[in-house]
């Protein structure tokens, strides 16, 4: 082997010198180059030009940024809010005049109601006001477990869970199921509240057309076929629809029974928004679902606020426990926040115990807003939208006048006339720039169980002159 | 260590602050706690999808079985195996007022923390180191709470609107007035939730095209309120002033990320009282480094309003500022008010901006009545206006329990963060065992306290955090500290070695800003 090896040595050495000229300088040539490269610095592949310091120092005095916020005008229509004195009940005293009071969500009349005032006077005297503290921390009272349990029980399904604010129920719950990745089919005319959990839980959002079930399925059979495209990812994208039982934009109601449907055909999960149907619906005020008579198992998770008909502060979700049990810890609304001041749970015990041993409230109630519904109908200039046994209607312009600002105008009109004349009313409130599908400006109309017929009918009449005299 | 030779006498009182660092040994063997209680669950895991062991999970309905599951199973791997062993130390139920001294419903559960049984008993007189209760305003007797049960009974309970529409009382009206006299702004606005000021009025200040620069231990509320207003966010290191320097430099210079146009506007969002660390935030420099590069200052002072200053007046007035110079000044008054909600305060442009675009005026249900009128009654009560000195000798018993009981603490050689003059007082316990062992040993000598894991807290972090109230006599403090003193040595927790490590040597970060994916 050394022989051989040694051999190797002497031919590779005789190879050298029989090269020819050319080959050799080339040869070398590279190598010098190889060395070069080698030792030669590094650049960086973003030429950053290195300002000086002075120049820096300029940057920083020339900029100005804008004013932190932009001057509003001192007539902007959303400025200047009614002033009401005294409790906003039946009658409400709004900037001075004593009106019967159609705008405030008050369904069940239980604001001024003495029972539930007293239930909250025996939680002040025994809790004082506030919980100071989290759930997590010592904030977590037995009137809150009560009402978990009761809101539970009333909704026949396993478990509730209470937040303090009515907007961040919503808005919490649905960023706790659904994430980045996953697919929410929302209806156009979703409430802020759920367009601000949408948007906080940074997944794909599919908006159909309202209350039309064939763009829904049209969307859903998109997404099917997406689906076969790559199965692996569609084995772990969740999905959701999120409907709201009455829509509190138009007022009207969703089709329950078809969605259902579509759940179990296209395997998606429903969650449902009841602020508006809960205490309303249904033969004893269970909402949508007792309304249309279906199994609550079917619904995923039904969200609603309690400040409408159980007249008090905050929301609640329900559902199965498996579904439930989650927004305990993830829920951003209820984990880093402070629970329901116990007078509020307490007043909102004492309203569930009224619904349940009055049950006949909620037909009265749906009666007098057909009654309204119908009286409301053939004002020349007005027209009303919503379902006939919504408590909450909208009255729109039957024509435009061209821009949205003029429209405002024009209501603003209409309704400081009924004001004038004893009827508080209000336009409905949007932020303009921020809603997804802004509502056409509308007069919000509600109705409550304490209203007489002949309020009612003084209500419609007054409407029917103010239209005829603002807009003729 | 005193900082007030440096920054050129910016600061008129000492500013104390440590934060110990975690001794090696210590680190080490909580690592192997986590690395231990993992492999456990795995275990665990292990038996129970093949069986052996009972599965306590809720589970999946069988019609809806074959949708895509809900929750994966890896995210709820801390929660199946880590959370579910100690979690009787949280959500423990009271029924009565949450002052001084609290009464509990004892739970017992015999399936290892998976469901609970409330046994009937009431466990009373637990000493509660809790609850957010800085001035002792949570009481069921005394004029706040006469004020609210009258206003409770000409007013309702609910309010059935929103601001914008039906819901603006007069009530209302009053209360933004005299939180603004309290403040020292021109106009002030109130909200019905903490958590909900913050993430509905950021997105109505800051929109796409500006800059927010958030401190690292921001809270949830202002991290998703940054979040909903689609402006880019970059994060300086806790509470220090170099790095939020070279950040504001760099986003001035150099501009948009691509575009490089000049951003529209900056703000920085700090809190008062950062309330895992119990630190203060430096605000004198934060006012001169946001006058020198004309951004904007966002201040939450959701512990600190009540807690600090000698009229409690908050961070500002212990430092003896202006208020003038802090653009929005945000608090929320569930914590040393008694009451629930939030407020901003402000010039008068921002408060009419702000009535007019933000999402909780248009859309939100205005607050409660009788929670409006305490609230009004307990600023009267501080400011001194009922007539009486109440509240000034509260703001000064806080101040004195904080400072006797940091000081016996350090004493007795435990490792305590934070500012000398906060009353958030975090205790460190480093090891997953020792938080289960804390709450429950204190519980069995009846002192409630608040013990802090993963996620809110780095992992090896975890931390037994006191709330100190001016509620609190000595006695009951001296009791505390005997209980913790036991406790401590029963568990080991004595970790400090009194090497504090002065903040000027912590090392400068010399990272750029961190940007979302938004």
């Amino acid at each position: 082997a050394g022989v051989g090896q040694q051999w190797v040595l002497v031919e590779m050495v005789q190879a050298f010198y029989e090269a020819p000229a050319y080959h050799l300088i080339l040869e070398g040539i590279l190598i010098l180059w190889i060395i070069r490269l080698l030792f030669s610095k590094t650049y960086k592949l973003q030429e950053r030009s290195d300002l000086t310091l002075k120049e820096k120092e300029e940057l920083i005095e020339e900029w100005q940024p804008e004013p932190l916020v932009p001057s509003v005008p001192k007539d902007h229509p959303a400025l200047n809010y009614n002033i009401v004195s005294g409790p906003p009940t039946h009658i409400i005293t709004v900037n001075g005049k004593e009106c019967i009071n159609f705008a405030s969500f008050n369904f069940l009349g239980l604001l001024n109601n003495e029972k539930v005032k007293s239930a909250a006077q025996a939680s002040l005297k025994k809790y004082g006001v506030g919980t100071c503290g989290p759930r997590g921390f010592y904030g977590t009272f037995d009137v809150h477990l009560e009402l978990e349990e009761r809101l539970a029980k009333f909704m026949r399904t396993e478990e509730a869970i209470i937040y303090s604010y009515g907007f961040a129920t919503i808005a919490s719950a649905i960023p706790a199921y659904s994430k980045r990745g996953d697919i929410v089919f929302v209806d156009e005319a979703a409430c802020f509240a759920i367009q601000k959990g949408l948007q906080a839980s940074r997944s794909n959002i599919k908006l159909f057309k309202h209350n039309d079930m064939a763009d829904l399925e049209r969307l859903l059979k998109e997404q099917e076929t997406e689906d076969q495209k790559n199965p692996r990812k569609a084995r772990v994208t969740r999905r959701f629809i999120v409907v709201e039982g009455l829509y509190m934009n138009t007022g009207d109601i969703c089709p329950l029974p078809e969605l259902i449907k579509l759940k179990y055909k296209y395997k998606v999960r429903i969650f449902l928004e009841e602020s508006l149907s809960f205490g309303v619906l249904g033969q004893h005020g269970r909402g949508i679902t007792e309304h249309f008579g279906i199994n609550i198992d079917d619904i995923d998770l039904i969200s609603a606020n309690m400040e409408n008909s159980l007249a008090s502060i905050g929301g609640f979700c329900c559902g199965r426990s498996f579904i439930i049990d989650h927004q305990r810890l993830s829920g951003q609304g209820y984990c880093f926040s402070a629970s329901l001041p116990p007078l509020l749970a307490a007043a909102a015990i004492e309203a569930l115990n009224i619904m349940e041993d009055n049950p006949d409230i909620f037909q009265t109630l749906r009666t007098k807003c057909e009654w309204i519904h119908k009286a409301l109908q053939g004002i020349s200039g007005l027209k009303v939208v919503g379902e006939s046994f919504s408590p909450a209607l909208h009255l729109q312009l039957e024509e435009s006048c061209g821009s949205r600002e003029n429209d405002v105008k024009l209501l603003k009109r209409v309704v400081d006339y009924c004001m004038n004349s004893g009827i508080a009313l209000t336009q409905a409130r949007y932020l303009e720039k921020e809603e997804k599908c802004l509502p056409p400006p509308s007069i919000r109309v509600v109705i409550t169980v304490e209203q007489t017929e002949q309020e009612l009918d003084k209500a419609a009449s007054l409407l029917k002159e103010a239209a005829q005299s603002v807009l003729n | 260590i005193n900082h007030i030779v440096h920054n050129g006498g910016l600061y008129k009182r000492p500013f104390n602050e440590a934060f110990e660092e975690t001794p090696m040994l210590v680190a080490v063997l909580t690592y192997v706690g986590y690395g231990v209680l993992t492999l456990f669950g795995y275990l665990r895991d292990f038996m129970r999808q093949w069986k052996i062991e009972k599965c306590q999970n809720a589970t999946e309905r069988e019609e809806q079985k074959d949708f895509v599951p809900l929750y994966q199973d890896f995210e709820n791997f801390y929660n199946r195996n880590l959370y579910m062993r100690i979690r009787d130390s949280w959500n423990r139920p009271i029924c009565s007022v949450p002052g001084a001294k609290v009464d509990m419903m004892e739970r017992v559960s015999h399936d290892y923390n998976w469901t609970f049984t409330y046994t009937g008993r009431v466990i009373k007189d637990i000493i509660n180191m809790g609850s957010y209760n800085y001035l002792g305003f949570a009481q069921k007797t005394g004029a706040c709470q006469e004020a609210a049960a009258k206003v409770l009974s000409q007013y309702g309970a609910g309010v059935c609107s929103t601001r914008q529409e039906m819901g603006n009382l007069d009530k209302h009206e009053e209360l933004e007035k005299l939180v603004a006299r309290f403040l020292g702004v021109e106009s002030a606005m109130a909200y019905g939730m903490g958590f909900a000021t913050n993430s509905m009025n950021i997105p109505a200040l800051v929109g796409k095209g500006c800059l927010i620069l958030s401190d690292e231990l921001n809270h949830a509320s202002l991290v998703l309120g940054a979040r909903l207003s689609g402006a880019t966010i970059r994060i300086f290191k806790h509470n220090n002033m170099q790095s939020l320097e070279k950040l504001l430099k760099d986003a001035i210079v150099h501009g948009q990320p691509r575009t490089r146009r000049p951003w529209k506007k900056i703000l920085i969002l700090v809190e008062g009282i950062y309330s895992m660390e119990g630190s203060i935030v430096r605000l004198p420099e934060v006012i001169a480094l946001k006058k020198k590069y004309k951004s904007y200052l966002y201040l939450d002072e959701a512990h600190s309003i009540g807690a600090l200053g000698p009229g409690g007046r908050g961070v500002v007035e212990y430092f003896g500022l202006n208020p003038e110079d802090v653009d929005v000044m945000m608090g929320t008054f569930t914590k040393s008010f008694g009451a629930a909600g939030g407020y901003i305060g402000g010039k008068k442009e921002l408060i009419d901006y702000l009535r007019t675009y933000s999402h909780s005026a248009a859309y939100a249900t205005s607050m409660s009545p009788p929670v409006v009128e305490q609230i009004i009654t307990s600023v009267k009560c501080i400011m001194g206006e009922d007539g009486t000195t109440i509240g000034r000798a509260r703001v000064q018993q806080l101040a004195e329990n904080t400072r006797y009981f940091r000081r016996r603490l350090k004493e007795m050689g435990f490792i305590i963060y934070g500012n000398e003059d906060s009353p958030v007082v975090p205790l460190m316990l480093y090891m997953p065992a020792k938080i289960g062992a804390f709450g429950r040993e204190m519980l069995k000598r009846n002192i409630g306290v608040v013990v802090v894991g993963f996620p809110a807290t780095p992992i090896i972090e975890s931390r037994a955090r006191f709330c100190l109230s001016a509620a609190h006599t000595k006695e009951m403090l001296d009791t505390a500290l005997k209980e913790i003193n036991e406790v401590g040595d029963l568990l080991q927790l004595k970790y400090s070695r009194r090497r504090l490590v002065p903040l000027l040597d912590r090392p400068f970060d010399e990272t750029t800003y961190e940007e979302t994916e938004d």
